[in-house]
C-alpha cells in the first residue's frame, strides 16, 4: 500500500500539466497511465497555440506549466496569427515534432522530483461516503491519495469510426478503459455524448510538394514560453493547398456511407471545426475549401493535412484525398476517423474543477467535454493546484473572467455547461483587451509565486523584466511635455494645455518610442522587449480605463460564493421560474448567477440579502 | 415564496372595491372563503366567509393561473362592494392566513417584471398609464405597455449581434481565409445608427407628450399676454391689468390643449430700461422661452412698428384685434375673437412635432440611445477610416449593446428599478 497526497488518472496534455502542477505545490504525486512511452503524445494535430489557444499556453506557462517549453523545443515553425490586429487578438502558434514534444514533456516528468510515474490500469476509484481516498490499480493494488485527478480524455465509451466500421477505443491503438467508465457511469453523474473527427494521415514522400504553394514561418518567432530566448530546432515550411469540385462530387456522392452522415454517430460535433462532409454539405455554394499540408516532424515521414477531417470508408478517401492538388498519389498511412465519446456535465463541478458530489475528486480535459490540447493542459493545470491544496487542507485558489482565459474557461464550463466540444476563442472573454498572450505573465505569475507553484529559475526572470519594467515606466513618467513643446517639434496634438508625460504619449496615435526618442534621448535606453511591452500595453489605454469598474463589479460578484446546498425555492420574493433555473444551474457565484438567462437585476438583489443573511447567521 | 395580496382600487367610498391576491397560494385562500372557485377567467358570483363561516361580502370572483396572469403567479381577484369596512373585514381575514401578507407598493409590478411578464419599458409604460391623464397621454404609454420598446430594441439588437459576430469571425478565425466583411458590418451598424437617431429625433416631443409641451407667451409689455391666458384658461390665473410690467416673473398654467398636458408660460414684457427686479423677471422669461416647445409671440395689432422675426416653432398673433385693424392672427382676449383658431393652431403645431413614428418616452430612454450611438459611431468612424484595430470596434459595439439592453432592462438596473417602484401605489 503506498500513500500519495495526489494521484492523477491518466498521462495526456490535462494529466501531465495537472500531476506537475501538484509536484510543483510539494505534493506527493502519482501519475498512472497505461504507457510510459505515451506521455507528452500528440493525439490530434502537430500544433499547439493560435487564437485563444496561444493565450492559454502562455497562461500555463505564466504559472510555470510545461507546454509552453515543451512546445519551444518542439517548435519547426512559429507563427503570430493576427499579426495586423492589436496586440490582445495575436496568438502564437506553433507547429511541434511529435518526437520532440513528446521527448521534452517526458524529460520534464522524469525531472519532478515529486512526481512518480505509475505504468498501470486503473480499475476502481475508492471512495468512502463522500470523499475519494485513492485508486485501485490492475484489479488488485490500491493507491493512496487525498485527492484524485481524472484526465481521462475519450476514453468514457470512446467509440471510432470509419464509414460504417465502428469498434471501442480510447483513441487509435489504445483500449478503452471500461471497467472505471462502469463505475464512474453508476455513480449517477449528469452525461452526454460528443464527438470529434480527425484527417487521414498522408505519407511525406507521396506528396507533390514542388507544385504548391509554400507557408514558411514568420522571420522574428513569436516564442510560446515567457523562459524561451531563441530558436531551438530547425525550421520548416508548411504548404497550402485546396479541395476542389471534384473533391465535392467523391464526397457528396458518397455522404450515408459517412460515420457522421449515415446516422451511426448520436454525439454532437464542433461547429468551429467541420469534417469535409459538413463542409461540402453546409457550405454549398463554397468550390473549394483550403487544406494545410504540416509535417508531424523534422524526421517523420507523416504529413498531417489540417482541413479534410472525415469518417468516410477508407477508399473513399483516398479517391478524394488524391483530387487535390499535389496529393494526386498520396498514400494514406493511417485512414482518417471519428470518434464519439461521453464526456461529464462540468456543471456537476465548483471552480476548482473538483466534482461537487465527491470530495477530493477532480475532472480536467476532454471528460469535461472540452477540446484541444491547451483547453486540456490549462484544465490539468487547475485540477493539479487544487488537488495539492486539498490534499494539505488549504482553500481551493480562484481564477477570475477578469484576470485569465483559465477563469473564462472554467466559469464557461462550470455555469453553462457544453453543447459541443468546447474550444476557446478570444471573442469568448469579454475583458481580452487585458487579457493578453503577452502580459500572462504580468497577470498570473505573481500569483503562482503566492501560490508556490513557480520555480525559482522563472520567478528570477519574471522579477527581472517586472523590475525593468517599472523602472522603464518611472523613467517615462519624469519626463513631461506641453503641446505646445510637441508641435513646436512638428508633432500633431490637441491644444488642450494639458501636460503629458511620455507613457501617456504612447497611448496617442503617432507616439512610438521612434518619436519618444527624440523628445528625450535617455528613452532610447529601455531595452527592445520592454518598449514592446509598453507599446502593447498603452494600445488600449483609454479603453481599459472604461472597463475598469465593471472588473471591479465582476471581481466582488465573484468573491461572493454561492453555496451548492442554497435551496432557492426557499428566497421569498423570487419567482418560482427563476427559482426553478437557479436550481438547475446552481451558479458558484454572484457572478455565475447574474449570467443566466432571463435573471433580474431584482432577483440577485433578494439573492444577495438571502447570502448576506446567512453570513451573518454563521458568524453569529 | 409569499402570496401578497391588496386593495387594487382607490381606497375610500366606492360601487365596487377590487382586491387582488397573488401568489402561490392565491386560489387556496379564495376557495376557502368561496367555498368553490368559478372556472379560470370566468367571473362568477360567490359568497365569502370567514374562517368561522361569518358572512363577510357577496362578490364577484375572478381567477387567472400561473404564467397567463398579471404577476405570473396563480392570482384571485375579489371585486366586493367597496365600503370601507367590507374592504377592511376581508383584509383581516386574509391576513388571518400566515403564508399571507399585505403587497408593498408596486410589489404585484414587481413579480410581473421578475416573472418574465413585462420588461423594464412595460412598466415604466403602466406607470405612465396609471398617472395619464390626457388622450395622448393614454395612446402613448399603451403603445409602450404593448412592448414596442422592446420589439424596436430587439430588432436593433438582432442587428449587432449579426454585426460583432462578423468582427469575431475576422478575429477568431484569420486562418479560414473567410474573407473582409468590412462592408456587411458597415451595414448592420448604419442599420441601427439611423435607426437610433430618428428614434432620437423625435424622442423628446414623445418625453413631453407624457411631461407636458411648454408654450410661451411673449411679446413688448402690456401686449396682453396675461389677458390671452386668462381668456385660454377661462380663469384668472395671472393677475393682470392695464399697467405695464404687472407681469414680473414666469406665471405656468396646465391645460389640456385637444388631448395634449400644456403648460403655458406667461412671461414678463419686453421692454427697455426696466427697474433691477423686473428686469430679472424679464431675463427669466427669456430664458424660459427660449427653451419652450411653442412660443406664441404677441404684438398688439394697434402696432405698427416691424413683425418679429418668426422661427419654426413661433406662432405670430395680433392681439387686442378689439382695438385695431383686423388682420390675419388676430385675436382678442376681451371679445374671444380668434381663440379658437389659436388653439386649433397649437393642436397643429403639437400633433406635428409627435407626428415622428417612434416609441421611447423618456430621458432615461434618450441617455441608453446616445450611448449606443456613441458606441456605434466610434465604431463606424473607426471602420472607414480603413486598417482598423478589430477587437476595439468589437469593444464599441459591445457597449452598444449593453446601453440598448439597459433600455429593456436586461443588466444594471437596480437603480432604475428603485425609482419606478417607488412612484408605485400599493396594489397596482
Amino acid at each position: 500500500m503506498k500513500q500519495y497526497d495526489v494521484i492523477v488518472v491518466g498521462g495526456g496534455h490535462a494529466g501531465v500539466e495537472a500531476a506537475l502542477a501538484a509536484g510543483r505545490m510539494g505534493a506527493a504525486t502519482a501519475l498512472v497511465t497505461f504507457r510510459k512511452d505515451d506521455l507528452g503524445v500528440m493525439s490530434c494535430n502537430p500544433a499547439f497555440g493560435g487564437l485563444g489557444k496561444g493565450h492559454l499556453v502562455r497562461e500555463i506557462d505564466a504559472l510555470d506549466g510545461a507546454m509552453g517549453r515543451a512546445s519551444d523545443y518542439a517548435a519547426i515553425q512559429y507563427r503570430l496569427l493576427n499579426r495586423s490586429k492589436g496586440p490582445a487578438v495575436q496568438g502564437p502558434r506553433v507547429q511541434a515534432d511529435r518526437a520532440r514534444y513528446r521527448a521534452a514533456i517526458q524529460k520534464i516528468v522524469a525531472n519532478a522530483p515529486l512526481v512518480d510515474v505509475v505504468e498501470a490500469e486503473v480499475t476502481a476509484l475508492a471512495i468512502t461516503g463522500d470523499t475519494v481516498r485513492g485508486v485501485q490499480i490492475n484489479g488488485e493494488v490500491m493507491l493512496h491519495a487525498r485527492a484524485v485527478v481524472l484526465t481521462t480524455g475519450t476514453f468514457l465509451g470512446g467509440k471510432v469510426f470509419i464509414g460504417d466500421k465502428s469498434f471501442p477505443a480510447g483513441r487509435m491503438g489504445n483500449a478503452a478503459s471500461t471497467i472505471l467508465a462502469q463505475q464512474l457511469r453508476g455513480m449517477g453523474l449528469p452525461m452526454g455524448r460528443l464527438k470529434t473527427g480527425t484527417p487521414p494521415r498522408l505519407r511525406r514522400g507521396s506528396i507533390d510538394w514542388e507544385s504548391l504553394e509554400q507557408q514558411p514561418g514568420d522571420d522574428i518567432p513569436e516564442y510560446m514560453s515567457f523562459l524561451t530566448d531563441r530558436t531551438i530546432a530547425p525550421q520548416v515550411s508548411c504548404a497550402i493547398t485546396h479541395t476542389n469540385s471534384q473533391t465535392h462530387d467523391i464526397v457528396r456522392a458518397n455522404l450515408d456511407r459517412s460515420a457522421m452522415y449515415g446516422g451511426h454517430i448520436e454525439g454532437v460535433g464542433p461547429r468551429y471545426c467541420p469534417s469535409i462532409e459538413d463542409k461540402i454539405s453546409r457550405f454549398a455554394d463554397k468550390d473549394s475549401h483550403q487544406v494545410f499540408l504540416e509535417p508531424e516532424g523534422l524526421d517523420d515521414d507523416i504529413v498531417y493535412p489540417n482541413g479534410i477531417s472525415t469518417s468516410l470508408p477508407a477508399e473513399v478517401q483516398e479517391a478524394y484525398v488524391r483530387t487535390i492538388r499535389g496529393l494526386e498519389r498520396a498514400e494514406i498511412t493511417q485512414p482518417g476517423y471519428a470518434i464519439e465519446y461521453d464526456y461529464i456535465d462540468p456543471r456537476a463541478l465548483d471552480l476548482s474543477l473538483q466534482l461537487m458530489a465527491l470530495k477530493g475528486f477532480f475532472l480536467a480535459g476532454q471528460i469535461n467535454g472540452t477540446t484541444g490540447y491547451e483547453e486540456a493542459g490549462a484544465q490539468g493545470l487547475v485540477a493539479g493546484l487544487n488537488a495539492a491544496r486539498h490534499a494539505a487542507g488549504e482553500e481551493p485558489v480562484r481564477f477570475s473572467r477578469s484576470d485569465s482565459y483559465i477563469g473564462v474557461m472554467i466559469d464557461d464550463l462550470t455555469a453553462r455547461g457544453v453543447t459541443e466540444p468546447y474550444r476557446m476563442f478570444t471573442s469568448r472573454a469579454e475583458y481580452r483587451l487585458s487579457l493578453r498572450a503577452d502580459n500572462a505573465d504580468q497577470r498570473l505569475t505573481p500569483l503562482g509565486i503566492a501560490w508556490g507553484c513557480v520555480g525559482p529559475q522563472r520567478r528570477h526572470v519574471f522579477q527581472s523584466k517586472l523590475e525593468a519594467l517599472l523602472s522603464a515606466k518611472a523613467l517615462l513618467q519624469s519626463q513631461t511635455f506641453t503641446p505646445a513643446q510637441l508641435q513646436a517639434a512638428g508633432h500633431r496634438v490637441s491644444e488642450d494645455g494639458t501636460r503629458r508625460n511620455g507613457l501617456e504619449l504612447l497611448g496617442l496615435s503617432g507616439f512610438g518610442f521612434d518619436v519618444l526618442e527624440t523628445l528625450h534621448a535617455p528613452f532610447a535606453d529601455i531595452s527592445d522587449e520592454i518598449k514592446d511591452q509598453l507599446t502593447k500595453e498603452m494600445v488600449y489605454a483609454a479603453y481599459l480605463r472604461r472597463q475598469e469598474s465593471q472588473i471591479a463589479a465582476l471581481r466582488s460578484d465573484e468573491a461572493r460564493a454561492i453555496p451548492s446546498e442554497l435551496d432557492y425555492s426557499q428566497i421569498s420574493g423570487l419567482s418560482r421560474e427563476l427559482a426553478t433555473k437557479l436550481s438547475m444551474a446552481r451558479p458558484k457565484t454572484m457572478a455565475q448567477a447574474a449570467r443566466i438567462d432571463g435573471m433580474t437585476p431584482a432577483a440577485l438583489v433578494l439573492l444577495l440579502a438571502r447570502l448576506q443573511k446567512q453570513e451573518k447567521r454563521a458568524r453569529a | 415564496m409569499d402570496t401578497i395580496f391588496a386593495l387594487a382600487s382607490a381606497r375610500g367610498k366606492s360601487g365596487v372595491a377590487v382586491i387582488r391576491i397573488s401568489g402561490p397560494r392565491a386560489h387556496v385562500v379564495a376557495r376557502a372563503m368561496a367555498g368553490n372557485l368559478p372556472p379560470l377567467r370566468e367571473a362568477g358570483l360567490r359568497m365569502l366567509r370567514d374562517g368561522v363561516g361569518e358572512r363577510l361580502d357577496s362578490a364577484l370572483v375572478l381567477c387567472f393561473a400561473q404564467g397567463a396572469s398579471f404577476t405570473g403567479e396563480d392570482v384571485t381577484e375579489l371585486m366586493v362592494h367597496g365600503s370601507l369596512a367590507t374592504v377592511t373585514a376581508i383584509e383581516h381575514c386574509l391576513a388571518q392566513d400566515h403564508a399571507l401578507r399585505l403587497a408593498q407598493p408596486g410589489e404585484f409590478t414587481r413579480r410581473a417584471l421578475d416573472n418574465g411578464m413585462m420588461d423594464l419599458t412595460q412598466v415604466e409604460a403602466l406607470s405612465d398609464l396609471l398617472e395619464a391623464e390626457t388622450e395622448s397621454q393614454r395612446r402613448q404609454a399603451l403603445r409602450v405597455l404593448d412592448g414596442a420598446i422592446g420589439k424596436v430594441v430587439a430588432e436593433w439588437r438582432a442587428h449587432l449581434v449579426k454585426a460583432a459576430a462578423l468582427v469575431e469571425t475576422a478575429i477568431d478565425f484569420v486562418e479560414e481565409d473567410v474573407g473582409n466583411f468590412d462592408d456587411m458590418i458597415l451595414q448592420e451598424l448604419r442599420a441601427v445608427q439611423a435607426g437610433l437617431q430618428s428614434e432620437m429625433a423625435g424622442q423628446r416631443a414623445r418625453e413631453r407628450v407624457q411631461t407636458g409641451f411648454e408654450v410661451a407667451l411673449i411679446g413688448p409689455v402690456n401686449a396682453g399676454k396675461s389677458s390671452l391666458l386668462n381668456a385660454l384658461a377661462g380663469r384668472e390665473a395671472a393677475i393682470t391689468s392695464d399697467i405695464a410690467g404687472t407681469t414680473r416673473d414666469v406665471l405656468e398654467v396646465r391645460m389640456d390643449v385637444g388631448g395634449y398636458a400644456v403648460t403655458f408660460l406667461d412671461t414678463a414684457g419686453l421692454r427697455d430700461a426696466p427697474e433691477q427686479v423686473e428686469a430679472i423677471g424679464i431675463a427669466r422669461g427669456k430664458a424660459r422661452a427660449a427653451q419652450a416647445d411653442l412660443r406664441i409671440i404677441l404684438q398688439p395689432a394697434n402696432d405698427i412698428s416691424d413683425l418679429p422675426e418668426l422661427g419654426a416653432n413661433d406662432i405670430l398673433v395680433r392681439s387686442k384685434a378689439d382695438l385695431g385693424p383686423v388682420s390675419q392672427g388676430a385675436i382678442s382676449a376681451v371679445t374671444g375673437q380668434g381663440l379658437d383658431w389659436l388653439l386649433d393652431e397649437i393642436i397643429a403645431r403639437l400633433s406635428a412635432l409627435t407626428a415622428r413614428d417612434g416609441v421611447t418616452v423618456r430621458q432615461r430612454h434618450a441617455q441608453s440611445m446616445q450611448q449606443a450611438e456613441a458606441g456605434l459611431t466610434d465604431a463606424i468612424d473607426k471602420i472607414c477610416q480603413g486598417d482598423y484595430i478589430a477587437e476595439l470596434v468589437a469593444a464599441d459595439i459591445r457597449t452598444a449593446m449593453t446601453a440598448l439592453d439597459s433600455l429593456i432592462g436586461v443588466v444594471d438596473v437596480e437603480d432604475v428599478l428603485g425609482d419606478i417602484f417607488s412612484n408605485f401605489c400599493i396594489g397596482k
